[in-house]
């Protein structure tokens, strides 16, 4: 087993009278791929943006590199979020004004690159996911899976330690989200990048190393899960 | 028969012998049980006999002799009726996942059945994950992919089906013991 990357222990996390987690314990090894699966409500998108620091958890801790999250303010949270991880969401999320290319270069103008060599190296990812042709094009202009191919591009395009994806396919059709899963599983075992993949689907959790069973906030030791 | 069809398709580009018809069916069907080359002259023979293939010609090139085929027209005809023909859609529920979560509730109750579709389930996505592995290897051709699709797809449809009926089990423990 590779070496401890980001860690939760005990996080619990409600909203309002209702929890969601009850209790996590999750470590994610350099590079290693886990999926977190469970049914509808089972709390696995929550569990993702607490280990993302997104959110902060009520109880528990998020350890990243040694780290606790929770003890961080906003603002280094969000700076970590920018520079050592990736974010990818069901909806690719690209900012509507700008062009795919921009889109992609954003984070890396973000953390300080120039505008040339952003551009550069954005549009050597657009061509890894297959979209180079849209590089010049809106959010609009584009289908789902082209959007959400730039999307995974823009998670990837800093070569982040742990990308977060919060069911990446569930928007795409069958071939689309098998073709995205793959030129990222490709790239990030290249990268030497860590994902948590948040899935209901068998064979998209089929590209992790490992899976988590998430039922009513817990982990499911059976590891039965149900998909669908 | 698919074996027979499979090679009256590979001699659709012309005359080919045995061993030359193994190797094509190996290297284009990488996924499939290799052919024995028993097999490939027993199933030439039979094509021969009903008139499909003919033998076109003899070749020794350092080694023995060795007999080309050919297609007939007959042969031709078989082999476009067979790529027109959609194969029937099973008609029976005959797995025996199916049939031993029947017998566990029968034989042992809700308990044996619950453990039995859970340790399923987990050889079934470690099976999936090993074919998702083999998709994505570096160097993966299009067949490799096509095919562990093919197979991923399959296990997918069990994978759902083990699960409903894990939310099931007892349910049709009462349906099955009364």
């Amino acid at each position: 087993m590779s070496t401890a990357l980001l860690s939760g222990s005990g996080i619990t996390k409600s909203y309002g009278a209702t929890p969601a987690l009850r209790g996590v314990d999750v470590t994610v090894g350099e590079g290693e791929i886990v999926a977190i699966t469970g049914p509808s409500g089972c709390g696995k998108s929550t569990l993702l943006h607490c280990l993302a620091g997104i959110l902060r958890a009520d109880q528990g801790s998020v350890v990243y590199r040694d780290q606790d999250l929770n003890l961080w303010s906003e603002t280094s949270r969000s700076r970590l979020r920018r520079t050592e991880f990736g974010v990818l969401f069901q909806f690719g999320q690209l900012v509507p004004e700008l062009t795919a290319a921009e889109n992609v270069a954003l984070p890396l103008l973000l953390a300080g690159s120039g505008r040339r060599d952003a551009r550069e190296v954005a549009l050597g990812w657009l061509d890894r996911f297959g979209v180079a042709e849209l590089a010049d094009k809106r959010p609009g202009a584009m289908s789902g899976g082209q959007q959400q191919r730039c999307a995974a591009a823009r998670a990837l395009v800093t070569g982040p330690r742990v990308i977060f994806a919060d069911e990446p396919t569930g928007a795409l059709d069958q071939l689309n989200g098998e073709q995205v899963m793959a030129a990222m599983v490709q790239a990030v075992r290249e990268q030497g990048s860590a994902v948590v993949l948040v899935t209901h689907e068998a064979p998209i959790a089929a590209y992790a190393d490992r899976e988590i069973v998430l039922r009513d906030g817990v982990i499911d030791p059976s590891g039965i899960g149900i998909f669908g | 028969m698919s074996t027979a069809h499979v090679l009256l398709g590979l001699l659709a580009g012309g005359p080919r012998h045995g061993y030359d018809l193994k190797r094509a069916h190996d290297d284009r069907l990488p996924q499939a049980k290799p052919l024995g080359y028993g097999q490939v002259y027993a199933t030439l023979g039979r094509l021969e006999r009903d008139g499909l293939v003919a033998r076109s010609g003899q070749d020794q090139e350092a080694g023995p002799e060795r007999t080309s085929y050919e297609l007939t027209d007959l042969g031709r005809e078989r082999l476009s009726a067979w790529l027109t023909e959609v194969e029937p859609p099973a008609p029976y529920v005959s797995s025996v996942l199916f049939n031993k979560v029947v017998v566990a509730l029968l034989a042992a109750g809700a308990e044996r059945a619950t453990d039995y579709l859970t340790a399923q389930r987990i050889a079934h996505m470690t099976r999936m994950r090993e074919l998702t592995a083999v998709k994505t290897r570096p160097g993966a051709s299009v067949g490799d992919v096509v095919a562990a699709d093919y197979a991923i797809g399959h296990l997918d449809a069990d994978l759902r089906w083990l699960q409903t009926t894990l939310a099931r089990v007892a349910e049709l423990q009462k349906e099955v013991t009364t």
